[in-house]
């Protein structure tokens, strides 16, 4: 187990190095300009301005010596500054991501709620007209696209009926607390602040929904089809011939067993969130990684695009690891090689 | 034997709903110009945001543009945009991992690790990323979105090869002397080409919701092109005339999740142990 967390563990440093490789090849090759983005016409004209920009991001020296510079930095942690922000990309990240994790992790537990209960409920009543709506509700929601999806949500419950606040995550009125995790909500909840707990909540609702659907979507289809391959086990037979009852069968054996590969699919489904998120956050107006991921990508920012890849691919490998060693604790017939 | 008639004439009825839509979205691809109402780009300022009515079945958005014509005329590019991408993204898998599953050692390693790096980024960051770095524009954005979508077809056919490569028809063809492209190509390809397939077209859905997606960020098509992302975008300052995002929305979801019961039903049947159930 060690050894495979290990292993696992370098190639992760592999692949942040090609992930840092890549983004930095990227950065070289496209015909763009970092300059022209970044400075005004007025400035482009001027040479001693553009020299001195050239100067202070390193873009004067040779491409190997800015490589090597580079990935020095990186080894220290440092993902250098955002020339959009003019702010160290990690002060960044650290200030943006707090909001996007907590949207992804709400998101994430209406899709996993919503998903194996529509997949059960569908499966139970296969081919029943609410097994047809749950089928057709979860393969809209890897269809629909994410950001018309919001707007209609946003237009609905916001501006028609007026039971959500608009975009952004708290109201304009409320200030967030100072210091703290920067999760608000678990943030209002340590201060017993409720007035925000519940101002917070209600405007996480929406885009944690909107997002949380294509995964919903996800764990249902997968929730369904493997309940429905245990049902047809032998050891449902058996238990059936024992003369337990209907509902206690699927409760008490067959649930647990057809849950193992939902797994997986929660896993992509997280880690298909974190895309997801530039376009939802986009339209909730969310200070998240994906409007900074947006801003960074349009202007060319590249230390700040791969202080993002870097994290985003981070998370995404080590969810993946997680994932693994969940399995070999609830399935110990996966061994590890 | 399974024909082309029971393939058709099989039970499921999503997959038939989704080839029908497919098929009037093509049509609607093909006379656009004669489904059109309007001109697509002609302004009339007097008539901004006109709410749908017999005239303008769709409304008409804050140029006083006709937006059922504008949306017909998008079809076209939404459907060539997603095409495009999947037959280049689907080439590069084959081709890539159809030689890292026959090459096998070294090559394969190194190859599939390459196709890790690429999955690990989040798919709409990079293409945003590769989309801005390029420049907005429709080919950019397909350029884009085939250089991070190649590396799941190449896995699939990797393992395709892996699999097929030891089989006796492979073999007895090696013996008679075939080359390892006539191989790779014509005795193994073929026999791949299901699932291959199964996955084209659930990605075509992929496909047209990313672009869309690029676009209503502003970094697919330009201004005046009719293109859904884009239109949506439009109506997206809008709310309130509703009209202006929510049709061309619904024709992206409506060709997406076609695409998808169409997938979906393509899989069924070439999977005799989904049919079966």
């Amino acid at each position: 187990m060690l050894r495979f967390i290990g292993r696992r563990l370098i190639f992760l440093l592999f692949l942040l190095f090609g992930v840092a490789l890549f983004v930095f090849i990227l950065s070289h090759l496209v015909p763009s300009d970092p300059v022209a983005a970044n400075l005004s016409q007025s400035a482009m004209n001027n040479p001693e301005i553009v020299a001195a920009f050239k100067e202070k991001w390193g873009l004067d020296k040779s491409l190997f010596s800015q490589f090597i510079l580079y990935f020095q930095h990186l080894l220290t942690g440092d993902l250098g500054t955002s020339i959009r922000t003019g702010r160290p990309v990690m002060e960044d990240l650290m200030q943006f991501f707090p909001a996007t994790l907590e949207l992804s992790i709400v998101a994430m537990v209406i899709a996993l709620v919503l998903g194996i209960l529509f997949g059960v409920i569908s499966a139970i009543f296969r081919n029943k007209p609410v097994d047809h709506i749950i089928r057709t509700l979860s393969i809209s929601g890897v269809s629909v696209p994410s950001f018309w999806f919001a707007l209609i949500m946003l237009n609905i419950f916001s501006s028609v009926i007026g039971i959500t606040p608009g975009p952004g995550r708290i109201d304009a009125r409320s200030t967030t607390p100072e210091g703290g995790t920067g999760l608000l909500l678990l943030d209002s909840l340590l201060n017993g602040d409720f007035q925000l707990l519940g101002d917070v909540a209600m405007h996480l609702i929406l885009p944690a929904t909107v997002l949380g659907f294509f995964t919903m979507g996800l764990i249902a289809r997968q929730t369904r089809s493997n309940l429905l391959e245990v049902m047809s086990m032998d050891y449902i037979r058996t238990a059936r011939s024992k003369g337990l009852k209907e509902s206690g069968i699927i409760v008490g054996h067959a649930i647990s067993n057809s849950l193992i590969p939902v797994i997986t699919v929660a896993g992509i489904g997280f880690c298909n969130l974190l895309g997801g998120m530039v376009l939802v956050e986009n339209i909730f107006a969310w200070p998240g990684i994906g409007q900074y991921a947006y801003l960074s990508a349009v202007s060319l920012d590249f230390p700040a695009i791969c202080g993002v890849s870097l994290l985003i691919a981070f998370i995404y490998v080590v969810i993946n690891l997680l994932i693994d060693i969940l399995y070999g604790i609830i399935d110990p017939r996966v061994r590890y090689r | 034997m399974r024909t082309f008639k029971s393939f058709i004439t099989q039970k499921g009825f999503l997959f038939k709903l989704g080839l029908i839509i497919c098929a009037l979205w093509f049509i609607v691809v093909i006379f656009a110009p004669l489904i059109a109402t309007h001109s697509t780009t002609a302004q009339d300022l007097s008539i901004r945001y006109e709410p749908p009515s017999l005239s303008h079945l769709f409304g008409t958005d804050e140029l006083g543009r006709d937006v059922f014509s504008r949306v017909m005329y998008g079809s076209r590019i939404s459907l060539t945009a997603g095409i495009i991408t999947v037959i280049c993204a689907l080439s590069i898998g084959i081709l890539f991992g159809g030689i890292a599953g026959y090459k096998g050692g070294k090559v394969d390693e190194i190859m599939m690790r390459f196709s890790e790096l690429i999955m690990a980024f989040p798919p709409l960051i990079l293409a945003m990323v590769i989309a801005a770095a390029l420049g907005p524009s429709i080919l950019n954005s397909v350029i884009a979105m085939a250089i991070i979508w190649w590396p799941n077809y190449a896995r699939l056919m990797r393992s395709m090869v892996i699999s097929l490569k030891e089989s006796e028809y492979v073999t007895a063809s090696r013996v008679m002397g075939a080359s390892h492209i006539r191989v790779l190509f014509l005795e193994i390809l073929p026999n791949s080409f299901g699932p291959l397939l199964v996955m084209a077209t659930l990605d075509l859905g992929n496909a047209i919701l990313m672009f869309s997606g690029l676009s209503f960020l502003g970094l697919g098509t330009q201004p005046p092109t009719p293109e859904w992302g884009s239109m949506v975008s439009d109506g997206a300052k809008v709310i309130q005339n509703w009209w202006v995002s929510t049709f061309p929305g619904l024709a992206i979801f409506s060709i997406s999740i076609a695409a998808n019961f169409v997938g979906d039903g393509l899989r069924d049947f070439l999977d005799p142990k989904l049919q079966k159930e």
